[in-house]
């Protein structure tokens, strides 16, 4: 297909290069250098999708992010990416893209029924009419409702693109790079400061590509391009295009997505798909320039119908017409330009001008170039569905209420323009308090909360001379405060034309007897009417209208809908705009891929792996690994075809009947050394501290101020004012704040030091009857017997040549040891118990197994330490000390905490001795009581005991310590059991605990 | 993202620190007789106030020591950081 409505001299476009794609499966040809809506419109298509609402056609409106139109499905490189503005998405080779929110096409789309039954979907349908009856919500309407909305279709598949994060500084971040931002950053970036100049478009310059204009001796474009050319040269400035500021968050951090290959056909190798930047700027330029906004007439929203600046900056960079038969519609002088463009390239139009009587330079241009202008004139609605084919027109009074002379008059486009709204978003994220400007209808920044400062049109200034002249300044003394330094750049010379006031009209009226959908916000479908009927049932607060009738809401926020939609709530509720005020502008200033919000963390990289440095060897050896926090620990290792249940069970017994070799690594460990370290640990632990003998250990348990175990785990007198804490895996970084806090703000009288040694030591638990011989031939040179090396022991040896300390410490009830070295020499340590052990029968037990032979021995560990259990709870009240006080003793007090039937923990044991119990089983008295039936307690870990050869658990037992013998029973609604128990001892096995001691 | 000073290294992002509650509560001596109702508005009861609040924070992935900070809760603006052991 030909492209009708291209141009041949005119536009920035690589000729040089033909682009083909395919748009709804059909192939078209563009150029490098096109957007996919510029391509389109070259080729005559306007009709992109349909509407949200009521699928009315939906076209093209603006050129760039503030489209609220041309929303499409994008096909690239085998992926797929949902509301892509093909204002935004340049061409490439074999871009593919689709319409959505239409079925089944773009052409003949079911849903625009919802056009002509547009009376049963006023604002507020979805609140008044999916109310009843309740139970239709999750089956009926939500699923409808969300198959019905929305518009592409996000892709299910994961997502092999790279995306990369990056943290900068700099002196200057400039947002946007049209003459204020260009002006700004060179003053700036002359006088030293380290500058970031950011443009969300491919091409800088801004309004400078679409404008008449001189800067110097040189076109506007030719000045910025030098100007560009210049700033990338200097090695104090950043400058970067296809990257848009969209968030401006607290103590000047900003957030900016760069599109790096957004525009290829597909990522180039070792190159990311987008990266965002966390900029925190010492100083901030808004230069982001304003969105023409439209008037507001009958169906505005029919395609063809554009703003009159885009169809200038289609004409002027792309080289494409909108129409050939152009009417433009405007209220100021800026909508001439596009006039004289059109002219010049040999297309004539006719304006309608709704001021009656304006004189300035351009119009008197205009005048003389022979385009046709109709003053006083206003459209009352464009006709044409799927493109406009001609328009409605009318004379209006000077009061601005009356419509005379209806006629209608052919023409393929209708470009519109009322006026400029200053993109102020960044400015009122910062917290800026913006102020109304009675002089341009709009919005402006004023009052600053961060550092951070808006010039050019953003703040409200249209004149190129102002603008440079202002930013030129803005630019030189933010920066002179920074360095110091005072070199200033000249103010160029600018010659532009001169306009003049224009009209504060937004809204045509309807004609009599005539019923025209007349739109605010195009994406979401939301009328005047829709409005106007919020406020007939009370809706007042900006921000309530808007949520009733979805103004503003859709992808694009409002950009071109807002303020007009302002001027009604106002103009019916009798009110001037700055006391009905804005909604909140919140980031993102346009949409950010997920991908790019979360960047590299994905898949292993979302959090670190930490290995035990016997890591490889556990690998080889078949051990299947679970996540314990960040560590990866060997759960079992499997023996060639063995189940979880048969590997662990096999593991266990093992350690019950010979020895086994458990990797404990990942404890947490903590150094403390002082003085006052004794005292310290005696304020810490609810257990005495202060006679513990140099190679002694001792098993301490720690709580919160508010009484709750926080920790337990045992710590060592590795020397007179030097001490070795554990803390369980899950817990060490949160003990070692713990113990900060207490000793930097609680009591910094003591002489105490805590560092975290986790990482500089390996460790390897040797645990079953026969680890003492183990033990003696792994060190031969100390007495490791029951007199040389006692229960809760400690000595330090030579393992071959490498320094080790060994515990005498118990976790799974057996008698065991704890061998620590180096880090560096864990795979040593443990290849040399392995070996030695062989003759003792050793096998390594992963995970599971420890929690088995913790469980039958009643030993309490994360699960019923969960931070909602005192000591008496976990059977540890016998390590209260009544004597001295400590960190959360005073809670032990209360009430609750001493009630007689206080909750303990018991063993359970299911009554045929054969059915496990699922963790998390409630124990209730009656299995068939009414609902919700009420809980005595939980379980909260369950194991095969391997020493009795049936399941048992462990629970949190209200009242546990009376209940030992009563039957309960065990629920659990998520497997569907109810099963038969009987409450015992939570010590099954060797209740006396003389293993450890044997 | 706040941007705050540790007394110790200087400008940092919150990133590198942990919050740490209200910094003006004083913890009971050790070993004195404390009310019910003292301890109870020690561990549980905490003002929210509206703007200026003391705070401690941790900088646990810089120096690891706690410091005060003075910030708004409205604005999130920081007027002051100090050591542990210095007034704010």
């Amino acid at each position: 297909m030909s492209e009708n409505f291209r141009l041949d001299k005119i536009g920035l476009i690589n000729r040089n290069k033909k682009i083909s794609f395919k748009f709804n499966g059909k192939k078209y040809f563009g150029y490098e250098g096109d957007t996919l809506a510029s391509a389109l419109i070259a080729n005559g298509v306007h009709l992109i999708g349909r509407s949200f609402k009521y699928h009315r056609p939906r076209g093209f409106f603006g050129a760039g992010v503030d489209e609220p139109y041309a929303i499409v499905q994008l096909y690239r490189n085998n992926e797929t990416e949902p509301n892509v503005r093909a204002t935004e998405q340049e061409l490439f080779e074999g871009l593919e893209a689709k319409s959505v929110n239409c079925w089944p096409s773009v052409n003949f789309d079911i849903g625009a029924i919802n056009n002509f039954l547009n009376k049963f979907f006023p604002a507020g349908f979805y609140y008044k009419t999916f109310m009843w009856p309740k139970s239709f919500w999750y089956k009926v309407y939500e699923p409808f409702i969300r198959k019905a909305a929305g518009f592409g279709v996000a892709s299910t598949k994961h997502d092999n693109e790279r995306y990369e994060h990056k943290y900068e500084y700099c002196d200057l971040l400039i947002t946007g790079s049209g003459p204020s931002g260009l002006a700004s950053a060179y003053a700036a970036a002359k006088n030293g400061a380290r500058v970031i100049l950011a443009e969300d478009k491919p091409r800088f310059g801004g309004s400078l590509l679409t404008s008449e204009v001189n800067i110097g001796n040189q076109s506007g474009k030719d000045w910025a391009d030098n100007i560009i050319a210049e700033l990338k040269g200097m090695p104090n400035v950043i400058v970067k295009n296809r990257a848009q500021v969209f968030g401006y968050y607290d103590h000047n951090m900003l957030v900016m997505s760069e599109r790096i290959s957004d525009h290829l056909p597909k990522s180039k190798k070792y190159k990311p798909k987008q990266r965002l930047w966390y900029i925190r700027a010492k100083e901030v330029i808004i230069s982001s320039g304003s969105i023409e906004r439209p008037i507001v007439f009958g169906n505005n929203d029919t395609p063809g119908v554009v703003l009159a600046s885009a169809a200038k900056e289609y004409l002027k960079v792309y080289g494409v017409l909108v129409g050939k038969k152009p009417l433009i519609f405007t209220n100021n002088d800026s909508a001439y330009e596009t006039a004289i463009e059109f002219k010049k390239n040999g297309v004539g139009s006719i304006v309608l001008d709704t001021r009656s009587n304006p004189d300035s330079e351009i119009i008197n241009e205009a005048i003389n170039m022979g385009i046709k202008i109709k003053f006083s004139h206003v459209i009352v609605a464009a006709k044409g569905y799927k493109k406009v084919k001609s328009a409605e027109i009318a004379k209006i009074s000077e009061d601005k209420k009356d419509l005379d002379k209806l006629e209608t008059i052919d023409c393929d486009c209708i470009c519109v323009s009322g006026f400029w709204t200053p993109t102020i978003h960044l400015a009122s994220q910062s917290g800026n308090k913006t102020k109304f400007n009675e002089e341009i209808d709009a919005f402006i920044p004023g009052q600053s909360k961060q550092n951070e400062t808006t010039v050019g049109s953003a703040n409200g200034i249209f004149s190129l001379e102002q603008t440079l002249k202002t930013s030129f300044e803005a630019g030189h003394e933010i920066s002179k405060k920074i360095t110091n330094k005072n070199n200033k750049v000249l103010v160029p010379q600018v010659s532009e034309k001169k306009f003049t006031q224009h009209d504060k009209f937004w809204c045509v009226p309807l004609p009599k007897e005539k019923n025209y959908k007349r739109f605010l916000d195009f994406q979401n479908d939301v009328a005047v009417t829709d409005v106007e009927l919020a406020i007939r049932e009370g809706y007042r607060s900006i921000e309530h209208v808007k949520r009733y009738t979805t103004l503003g809401m859709a992808t694009d926020q409002g950009k071109t809908s807002n303020l007009n939609g302002l001027q009604l709530v106002s103009s019916i509720e009798n009110k001037i705009v700055p006391s009905v005020g804005h909604t909140t502008f919140r980031p993102p200033f346009t949409p950010v891929s997920i991908g790019a919000i979360v960047g590299r963390e994905i898949g292993k990289h979302s959090k670190p792996t930490r290995k035990s440095p016997m890591h490889s060897w556990h690998e080889k050896n078949n051990a299947v690994f679970v996540d314990a926090g960040i560590w990866l620990r060997p759960r079992y290792y499997k023996q060639d075809n063995e189940s979880l249940f048969e590997a662990s069970k096999r593991e266990a017994e093992n350690v019950r009947k010979n020895v086994g070799v458990c990797d404990v690594t990942t404890l947490g460990k903590i150094d403390i050394k002082g003085p006052d370290a004794a005292e310290f640990l005696n304020r810490v632990y609810t257990n005495a501290w202060l006679k513990l003998p140099v190679g002694k250990a001792r098993y301490g348990v720690m709580l919160r101020e508010d009484g709750m175990v926080m920790d337990d785990g045992t710590t060592t007198r590795i020397s007179e004012n030097h001490y070795h804490m554990t803390t369980t895996t899950a817990q060490a970084a949160n003990v070692l704040s713990h113990l900060e806090y207490y000793l930097q703000i609680v009591w910094p009288e003591l002489k105490v030091n805590v560092v975290s040694t986790t990482e500089q030591w390996a460790g390897a638990a040797i645990a079953g009857p026969k680890s003492r011989n183990l033990l003696q031939k792994l060190f031969p040179d100390i007495d490791v017997s029951n007199t040389g090396l006692p229960f809760m022991g400690y000595i330090e040896s030579s393992l071959s040549g490498v320094q080790a300390r060994i515990f005498r410490i118990s976790f799974s009830g057996e008698l065991a040891y704890e061998v620590n070295v180096e880090s560096d020499n864990g795979e040593f340590m443990w290849k040399k118990i392995i070996e030695v052990g062989k003759e003792f029968s050793i096998q390594p037990y992963g995970t599971e197994a420890l929690s088995t032979l913790r469980i039958e021995m009643g030993h309490v560990a994360g699960s019923e330490l969960d931070g909602r259990t005192i000591p008496y709870d976990n059977g540890l009240d016998g390590l209260i000390s009544k004597k001295k006080d400590f960190i959360g003793k005073r809670s032990l007090d209360r009430k609750a905490f001493t009630a007689k039937d206080r909750q303990r923990v018991v063993g359970v044991v299911p009554i045929d001795k054969k059915t496990s119990i699922p963790e998390g089983s409630h124990l209730v008295i009656d299995a068939n009581a009414k609902l919700p039936n009420p809980k005595l307690g939980h379980v909260s870990a369950s194991c095969w005991s391997v020493e009795n050869n049936n399941p048992f658990s462990l629970a949190i037992l209200k009242d546990g310590k009376n209940m030992i013998g009563k039957k309960l029973f065990a629920l659990s609604p998520l497997k569907n059991k109810s099963i038969p128990v009987e409450i015992v001892s939570s010590h099954y096995v060797d209740p006396k605990g003389e293993r450890v001691r044997s | 993202m706040l941007h705050i000073k540790c007394p110790h290294c200087g400008l940092r992002s919150q990133n590198e620190f942990a919050y740490g509650g209200d910094g003006t509560v004083k913890r009971p001596e050790l070993n004195k007789k404390v009310s019910d109702k003292e301890w109870d508005t020690f561990v549980y009861l905490r003002k929210s106030p509206r703007g200026k609040h003391t705070e401690l924070w941790h900088h646990v992935s810089g120096c690891r020591q706690w410091i005060k900070v003075e910030r708004d809760t409205v604005t999130h603006e920081i007027f002051k950081t100090a050591k542990v052991n210095e007034d704010i």
